[in-house]
Parts: structure tokens; C-alpha cells; sequence
């Protein structure tokens, strides 16, 4: 779950980071109101989740309090990438010499937190490692061990800081760190970090992204924050859809059988089981199928669940035919979910046999769901298909007529 | 009137016994018996849900079968 640049400032705040003064408004009498508070120069930014503010038009500058009414009033119109500004935060306007990026994330591959370092700040660091790849270092660090202050200092040191730059960088890099840490976070990004013309440094932006399962472990947080628990905070709203899968997942407590992401292919996917949503659906992609969602099953969902999570795929515009797979699974029973999907194709006017692809759980009860799926006329596999190989079959049967 | 996959049949005799109603329904985990002072009501819509634990068979040897209808011909 995302938060928004005030509240991620707001948490950068509770740990001591170098922040300028700002004040978030909703209104252009509390945006002329701040300014005058500020007293001077300021840069008016709207809080989105999205990225492209500037470009947008949601980030303006302003050196008069008229001048600030005047942007908030330009600003909240302003739609980046969808969405509208839920607010403005009014910040002093800092004389900046350089700018400096710095972001912790997990490298899944690594398996271990990614400390991303950059001198080169406030662009596209995707952009800056392509064309300057000197200029950015990526340092990993145990999540279990402690944590040295050295880590960030090499990091740092790695893109040519030194003296005192790379003095002052330093506690406020290894705070990221330890910030990204102790809230489970999967993004604490600050870019740019921005040196003054008195050698200090401000963090002028930042993005803070929460681990969405870590919630109940930062209610405190989230409370001091203002995020209300159904606040989902994803990068853009739910869709109808995906609403409706989270209804499906709530109405029982047995299982999963919803988190649904909308895409929009034709091809239909029940997935899930240790990675196994993930892997799956990569595969359905290499090999050319186009997604009509992410979900994610598992954990012996009833009957009920699987089945309404089948028609509710199944009614999405453009969805003739879906695709049952997943990882092989120990909690969750092969029969029950075939029972579900079979009973959902059914209740939805469809023929199991044509609306599903491929049947793919090996694993708990797979004999007496092979025996169901067998009456049904499904095609089925076991263990000895591997995942890759069933989402190809199912992807050369999405050119066959449904 | 049964599931699409299941079907459970109980011997009238206890079907109309309270208190072997009452065990039927406490030892189900989907809830397919409901048990009143008449005896013992199979709740359809729950039918398919059925996990095969077989702990009706225990508490009624013989007077309870459960009808796996995706094995008939």
C-alpha cells in the first residue's frame, strides 16, 4: 500500500531525516494561509499515488501568497494518471546545488533488501543507470543481521561522494535502511535528496510503499498517519472487478479465492498456491496468451468460494474460457476446487469442457478430482506437467474456437 | 433434491430421532445437517461442500450414505 508524499514525509519526520518546511491544505485560503507561514518562495505539489506529477501539471511554484491560491487552484483539477490530488502540500522552495537518489526494495532474485544509490538525482533512475551506470550503486543487505552504518557509507562512496557530502549522506541513507526494515516496507524512496547551497542536505520528495499484509502489524502508524482501514492504496483505483473479487474472498472465511487484478486479455485465470499465482501467470505471457486477471487461490477454499470466483471471471467481457492452475498444493484440496470451477462454469451457461482450458492442481485429493473432472470431459494433468507447459497448453487452446 | 456432486441420504428412522439429529450436526464441518426437535433436516444447498470426512458415517453406522454423484454412470 502506497502512502502519499506528506504522510511518507510524515514518517521520514518521526526518524529525525532533514525535511523543509510544509504544511498539506485543501483549500486556496490554507494554501495563501501556508505560504504566509512559510514566508517565501514555495513549491505546491498534489498528493497522488501516481508518479508524473510534474509533467501533469500537478507541481507549481509560486513566490507570492496570490500566487499559491492561485496554483492549489490549478492543481486540483489536474488528473495524473487518473487520479485527482486528494490534497496540496505547500513546502518552502529550497536553492538546490545537486540532487541525490536514494531507495531500499527488495531484490526478489537476491532474496535480500536493495539499497539503490545515485548522484545523479530528481530523473528517472532507470534512465541515469542505462545512460551513467557509474553513477548508480546497488548495495544488498541482510535483513536478519544487524545493520552498520558502513553499508550506507560504501554505497555512497561507490558513485564518487566524499568529504563531507559523504559524511552528512550517510546517517541520513543508513535511516532509509532502517526505516525500510522496521516497518516492512517494499519501497523507501527519496528522490531527490537535495544538497543546499550550505552544504546541508533535505529530502524534497519521497515514496513509501507498505507491505499490504504488514498492515495490522502498523496499526499505530497507520492511525497517526489518518489511513483508514479501507483505504486499499494501490498506485490506481480498484476497478468494478476487482471490487467484486474482494467481495467473493470476504463472504468466507475458508480459503482464498479472490485478489483479483484486472487485465484485459481473454483469457480467464484461477491460480494461485506458493508463487504459484506469479509464476503462472509470467508463463500464460512468454507464451503468448493474453491475461484476463491475476487472482489468487489456495488455502482449501469451499466450494462456494471457487465457484463464484469461476463466474465472476467468467462474466467479464471479452472471457470465454479460463485456466484452473496451480503450484502442487497440500492445503488446498484438488476435489474442492474442481468442484467449485465445474459448478461455476455451469452456473454461468458454459459447458466445463469447452470453457476450460486446462485443469492443473496436482496435489490433496488429486484422484478424486481427476475423478470429477473426468465426468465434466475437462482436461486435467498432474504433477508431471510442469506449470509452464499447462499455461502453454492453455494458451494453444485459446486459438482454437471456445 | 441433491448437489451437482454430492448427494446425502439418511435412514428415516434417523432422520426423525432428535438426538441423533443433534449428533449429526454437531459433527459436520459444513454444515449439511440441521437438527431440530422433528430430527434431522439435509440442508441442499450445502450438499456440495461435502468434505468426505466421513464423521456422519461414525455417529450413524449405517443409516447415513453419502452419494458421490460424479462416480455414477
Amino acid at each position: 500500500m502506497r502512502f502519499y508524499e506528506y504522510e511518507a514525509k510524515a514518517l521520514f519526520a518521526r526518524h529525525g531525516l532533514p525535511l523543509g518546511e510544509s504544511r498539506v491544505v485543501e483549500s486556496a485560503a490554507a494554501a495563501r494561509e501556508a505560504f504566509d507561514a512559510i514566508g517565501g518562495p514555495c513549491v505546491l505539489k498534489g498528493q497522488v499515488l501516481s508518479g508524473g506529477r510534474m509533467k501533469a501539471g500537478a507541481v507549481k511554484f509560486a513566490d507570492t501568497a496570490d500566487e499559491a491560491a492561485a496554483c492549489f487552484e490549478a492543481i486540483m483539477p489536474v488528473e495524473v494518471k487518473g487520479q485527482k490530488s486528494r490534497s496540496v502540500l505547500v513546502e518552502k522552495k529550497s536553492s538546490i546545488v545537486q540532487e541525490y537518489f536514494a531507495a531500499v526494495t527488495w531484490d526478489g532474485r537476491a532474496k535480500q533488501p536493495v539499497l539503490v544509490f545515485s548522484d545523479m538525482g530528481g530523473i528517472d533512475i532507470e534512465e541515469v543507470a542505462e545512460t551513467h551506470p557509474e553513477h548508480v550503486s546497488k548495495t544488498h543487505f541482510s535483513s536478519i543481521l544487524p545493520l552498520s552504518p558502513r553499508i550506507a557509507k560504501e554505497a555512497i562512496g561507490a558513485t564518487g561522494v566524499s568529504g563531507s557530502d559523504l559524511n552528512r549522506l550517510t546517517p541520513i541513507i543508513f535511516e532509509l535502511m532502517q526505516i525500510f526494515l522496521r516497518y516492512d516496507l517494499t519501497l523507501a524512496e527519496i528522490n531527490p535528496i537535495g544538497k543546499l547551497e550550505n552544504g546541508r542536505f533535505v529530502v524534497l520528495d519521497g515514496h513509501v510503499d507498505l507491505e499490504a499484509e504488514a498492515r495490522g502489524l502498523h496499526g499505530d502508524l497507520l492511525e497517526e498517519l489518518g489511513i483508514g482501514e479501507d483505504e486499499t492504496r494501490q498506485a490506481r483505483p480498484p476497478t468494478d472487478f476487482e471490487i467484486a473479487g474482494a467481495r467473493v474472498n470476504a463472504v468466507d472465511h475458508r480459503g482464498v479465492a479472490g485478489n483479483v487484478v484486472e487485465f484485459d486479455g481473454n483469457l480467464g485465470l484461477v491460480i494461485g498456491a506458493g508463487g504459484g499465482s506469479l509464476t503462472l501467470f509470467d508463463a500464460v505471457r512468454k507464451h503468448g496468451g493474453k491475461p484476463a486477471n491475476y487472482c489468487e487461490i489456495g488455502g482449501n477454499p469451499s466450494v462456494s468460494k471457487a465457484k463464484e470466483l469461476t463466474k465472476l471471471i467468467l462474466a467479464k467481457p471479452g472471457v470465454e474460457r479460463i485456466a484452473v492452475m496451480m503450484n502442487v498444493v497440500s492445503n488446498t484440496r484438488v476435489d474442492i476446487v474442481a468442484r467449485g470451477v465445474i459448478a461455476g462454469c455451469i452456473e454461468s451457461g458454459k459447458d466445463p469442457s469447452e470453457a476450460i482450458t486446462i485443469f492443473r492442481i496436482p496435489g490433496a485429493w488429486e484422484d478424486e478430482g481427476f475423478k470429477i473432472l473426468e465426468k465434466y470431459g475437462v482436461e486435467y494433468c498432474d504433477r508431471s506437467v510442469s506449470m509452464y507447459e499447462a499455461a502453454g497448453r492453455a494458451v494453444a487452446k485459446m486459438g482454437a474456437p471456445a | 433434491m441433491p448437489g451437482l456432486f454430492i448427494d446425502v441420504k439418511v435412514d428415516p428412522e434417523v432422520a426423525k430421532d432428535p438426538e441423533a439429529a443433534a449428533k449429526l450436526a454437531e459433527v459436520c464441518p459444513v454444515n449439511i445437517f440441521r437438527a431440530s426437535e422433528s430430527g434431522v433436516e439435509v440442508v441442499e444447498s450445502e450438499l456440495d461442500e461435502c468434505v468426505l470426512c466421513d464423521l456422519c458415517l461414525e455417529v450413524a453406522p449405517g443409516k447415513v450414505e453419502i452419494v458421490k454423484l460424479y462416480e455414477q454412470k
